[in-house]
């Protein structure tokens, strides 16, 4: 029922690959997250029966997964876990879009077919896209770029803070959900009112939590500033990533390469 | 060397609600002196700590730290000398890295650049944890995470330091590499423990509190062996004078 | 309830994430204003809270389904509106970048739908107002439900809104709103019971947390026309600069229109690609050569596009065995790549 554990158990995993020491590793933050923004744009706009030219863009979470030595076999199953959703929407289509629109042989293919699987990549680009991103920068590291990007600094030091506490907060939930359960008769999912009471005791401990953090601030001289420092180097290998990648991203984009090679080989089959 | 001294007169410290925290305390510490306060839950010892640093002011009564009265407008020197490590160090590591934490106090107190850098490491050295600078607090064991709450305040270099039970929840061999730390340091110290047998490895003086008054101040060993004065404040013997058969072995001495 | 990056389009995608970011900046600047030392630790541990909280269910009787925290209300009440936007946007980034709950273009529409709702117009609207100075446990139970049930409607027809007008879905307008609203009235419901019982339960204990929320900087009726202001500067700004992506656009707001209007869509298709093609080349600032590239090789995948037309089967065919063909030589690459290192490990 409770899945608390693994979920910050997943975070921290995360955390652990950005630590390793890979050449992407050492980019600069500010490079890997220019580069999965523009990836992501580009995935997201084609038009919604585009099938062909979005299989091109699966060599960017490939290679980026081999030289990065992310674990692949985690991240799929990380995005199976959330296919369900997409899925879910994009099973409409074939249900309302049925003109066929590919004739192989006898068997036409409809609109909606081509268009729920082009959902399907889209998703699988786009999540793997986002994983990538925090295994191999670090949620820290992302929020440094955020700074110098110039994202408001109260807003990413909050996130900062947020992202140190969500351990400490989850280890808190799991133990009293744990103990709750111990005297529950009901071992399945808690109970309104007890859900109740541990969220609103939770509550409070966070609260008590956040007065003794803002002293413990004050004990080492806060003075309504948080200074962060963050060093931070662009040199010709992030260019070289960035603009090569996007470089990529926008020929593939203009230029159906897969179709391209069909046409070759259907040319020359017949 | 006055300013290592801690001399607090007469003090008294009500909260809002009413309830007596300090009721007339004074006590007189000298430079370099390794202070235990010890007192049942609820006597007032956390209480005193911040005061310490002027986070709580007193009602009544004065608090001198080194050569100045503590006063509103004094408060930042006064944190520059006294730092104070808290209970749970959870509370005190809520930067994203070791190194951030560390470097906290001193970008506060303007220091940047390398002579930062030096300070941090030196800090972290001292407690030897100089190898999870770039660690997130969150992966730290306990005891690691004490060692850096108390490199955050020996950054600022303190000429006091403050401590409130800083070995519970350690397990023995943490407790043991941190007695032997804090025994090489020659700051004055305060320590609020419960650990009776803590406050008899490093403090030879002890002030005992009980319902926000002082009912002893003296020598540590002297202090626990008087049977009257720990039942009037609610306290027991420390496990090594209880005559126990294992560890009046391991003490004989 | 969550927007995908699978299911929207750059140009949704990308007025949405300009609305999200100017309510940043300005719930930031708001919070610099207020000047209290103490918000940003309480912020960061708050948000830390709604964060594990949201991982407990509880069961609801009698339906064998089971609930959770949405926690946008609380926080505004702990908090103020601009704080607790900050650190509903703060759950969203974590949850999108670890968990892809959405993703990371659609989280501006996920930031605006689940947090600009509840924070600027649900809280001071109806919270506030049922609640007033003197909060009692009735009135914390009215304003919680009314405010939760209505939050979760606008947060749900914003979802509506945005997948239909990014066209890549096929869920009509009329199917998708009949099935979103009702199952969020009912999330809504539990949202409303969950958050009216937790505040009551702190608010019970200590009766002060809940007046520092609410001595923060209040919604008078200037603020709101700021931020309103605000948002639609920043959508027209939006839709001007990113028009150029407006390729997939007419499609989608055609399919809209043709499904709720029933009208002839050649006629609309013209009229709507046209217009947008005009736009184009009025905010064009990328050089002509970039533009007119992409249009041409557009062309040929947007013809698709166009309303059942005659498609050139050859063509597709094509297509199918060329994106089978790419993706197994993606396959192949990652294989060989794998195998590499292995070799160069051992």
């Amino acid at each position: 029922m409770n899945n608390i554990g693994k979920n910050s158990f997943d975070i921290g995993y995360m955390d652990t690959l950005a630590e390793g020491d890979s050449l992407f590793h050492r980019l600069d933050p500010r490079a890997k997250l220019i580069t999965t923004l523009i990836f992501i744009v580009a995935v997201v706009s084609f038009d919604k029966y585009a099938l062909s030219a979005l299989t091109a863009f699966f060599i960017y979470p490939i290679v980026l997964i081999c030289f990065g030595e992310l674990p692949y076999r985690y991240m799929l199953k990380k995005v199976l876990i959330v296919s369900p959703f997409a899925i879910l929407v994009g099973i409409f289509n074939p249900l309302m879009d049925r003109q066929t629109l590919i004739q192989i042989g006898s068997i036409g293919i409809s609109g909606g077919w081509i268009s729920f699987i082009s959902i399907i990549f889209r998703f699988i680009l786009t999540v793997t896209a986002a994983f990538i991103l925090i295994s191999l920068t670090g949620f820290n590291a992302v929020c440094g770029a955020l700074i110098k990007f110039g994202v408001p600094r109260p807003f990413v030091v909050q996130l900062l803070f947020f992202y140190r506490y969500i351990f400490v907060l989850t280890d808190e939930t799991e133990r009293m959900v744990r103990a709750g359960s111990f005297r529950a008769f009901n071992s399945r999912a808690i109970g309104f009112r007890t859900f109740v009471s541990l969220v609103g005791n939770l509550l409070l401990r966070t609260l008590d939590r956040a007065e003794r953090i803002y002293r413990a601030m004050c004990c080492r001289g806060f003075d309504g500033h948080i200074r962060i420092i963050r060093a931070m180097k662009i040199s010709y290998k992030e260019i070289v990533f960035t603009f090569g990648w996007a470089f990529l991203f926008v020929f593939l984009r203009c230029f159906n390469i897969p179709l391209k090679l069909g046409t070759l080989i259907t040319g020359f089959l017949k | 060397m006055s300013h290592h001294i801690v001399e607090a007169n007469d003090l008294y410290f009500t909260y809002p609600d009413g309830t007596a925290g300090l009721d007339g305390v004074s006590f007189h510490i000298s430079h370099g002196e390794s202070v235990a306060l010890v007192g049942e839950n609820g006597a007032g010892k956390s209480t005193l700590l911040l005061h310490l640093n002027g986070y709580l002011s007193a009602t009544q009564g004065t608090l001198r730290i080194g050569d100045s009265i503590l006063t509103s407008k004094n408060l930042n020197i006064v944190r520059r000398t006294v730092g104070i490590v808290f209970q749970n160090p959870d509370d005190q590591l809520f930067m994203p890295t070791v190194f951030d934490d560390v470097a906290f106090g001193l970008l506060n107190l303007g220091c940047t650049g390398d002579e930062l850098e030096r300070r941090v490491m030196q800090a972290l050295e001292t407690v030897g944890a100089q190898h999870l600078r770039k660690r997130p607090p969150y992966k730290l064991s306990q005891g690691e995470k004490r060692s850096v709450s108390i490199a955050t305040v020996l950054a600022m270099s303190p000429d006091i330091l403050v401590m409130d039970e800083p070995a519970s929840s350690l397990d023995p061999m943490s407790r043991s590499r941190l007695i032997k730390l804090l025994k090489t340091f020659r700051h004055t110290k305060i320590i609020a423990t419960h650990d009776l047998d803590l406050a008899i490895d490093l403090c030879e003086r002890t002030i005992v509190l009980h319902q926000g008054k002082v009912t002893a101040d003296g020598p540590t060993l002297k202090l626990f062996q008087d049977e009257d004065l720990l039942r009037r404040s609610s306290l027991e013997r420390p496990l090594r004078m209880q005559k126990c058969p294992v560890c009046s072995l391991v003490n004989d001495k | 309830m969550h927007m995908a990056d699978a299911l929207i389009s750059p140009a949704v995608g990308g007025a949405m994430w300009a609305a999200t970011a100017g309510l940043i900046a300005y719930s930031a600047k708001k919070l610099k204003e207020e000047a209290d030392e103490r918000k940003v630790p309480l912020m960061g541990v708050l948000g830390a809270f709604i964060f594990a909280s949201q991982m407990i269910n509880f069961s609801i009787p009698a339906t064998g389904s089971s609930g959770h925290l949405g926690g946008g209300m609380i926080l505004a009440i702990l908090l103020g509106p601009y704080a607790a936007f900050l650190v509903m946007a703060s759950v969203l980034i974590v949850q999108a970048l670890f968990f892809a709950d959405g993703g990371l273009l659609a989280l501006g529409c996920n930031i605006f739908n689940i947090g600009f709702f509840p924070c600027f117009i649900v809280y001071p609207l109806i919270y506030r107002k049922i609640v007033g100075d003197v909060p009692t446990q009735k009135k914390i139970m009215l304003g919680s439900l009314v405010a939760a049930i209505i939050g979760l409607q606008l947060g749900a027809f914003g979802v509506v809104l945005e997948t239909v007008f990014s066209g890549i879905s096929e869920l009509p307008f009329r199917t998708f709103v009949l099935l979103m609203q009702p199952i969020h009235l009912a999330i809504g419901i539990v949202e409303g019971l969950v958050t009216a019982a937790v505040v009551t339960f702190v608010w019970k204990a200590r009766p002060e947390i809940l007046n520092s929320g609410e001595r923060s900087i209040p919604i008078g009726v200037v603020d709101m026309k700021k931020v309103l202001l605000g948002l639609g500067v920043a959508a027209a700004i939006a839709g001007g600069v990113l028009s150029w992506f407006a390729s997939s656009n007419p499609d989608g707001l055609e399919w809209a229109m043709f499904k709720t209007s029933g009208k002839e869509e050649l006629k609309s298709h013209e009229t709507v690609h046209t217009s947008l093609a005009s736009i184009q080349e009025k905010t064009a600032f990328l050089p002509d050569y970039g533009f007119k590239k992409a249009e041409s090789e557009i062309e040929p995948e947007a013809s698709v596009e166009a309303p059942w037309p005659a498609v050139d089967s050859g063509t597709s065919v094509s297509g199918l065995v060329g994106g089978g063909l790419t993706l197994l030589m993606a396959v192949l690459i990652g294989l060989g790549l794998k195998l590499k290192r292995r070799k160069s490990v051992a």
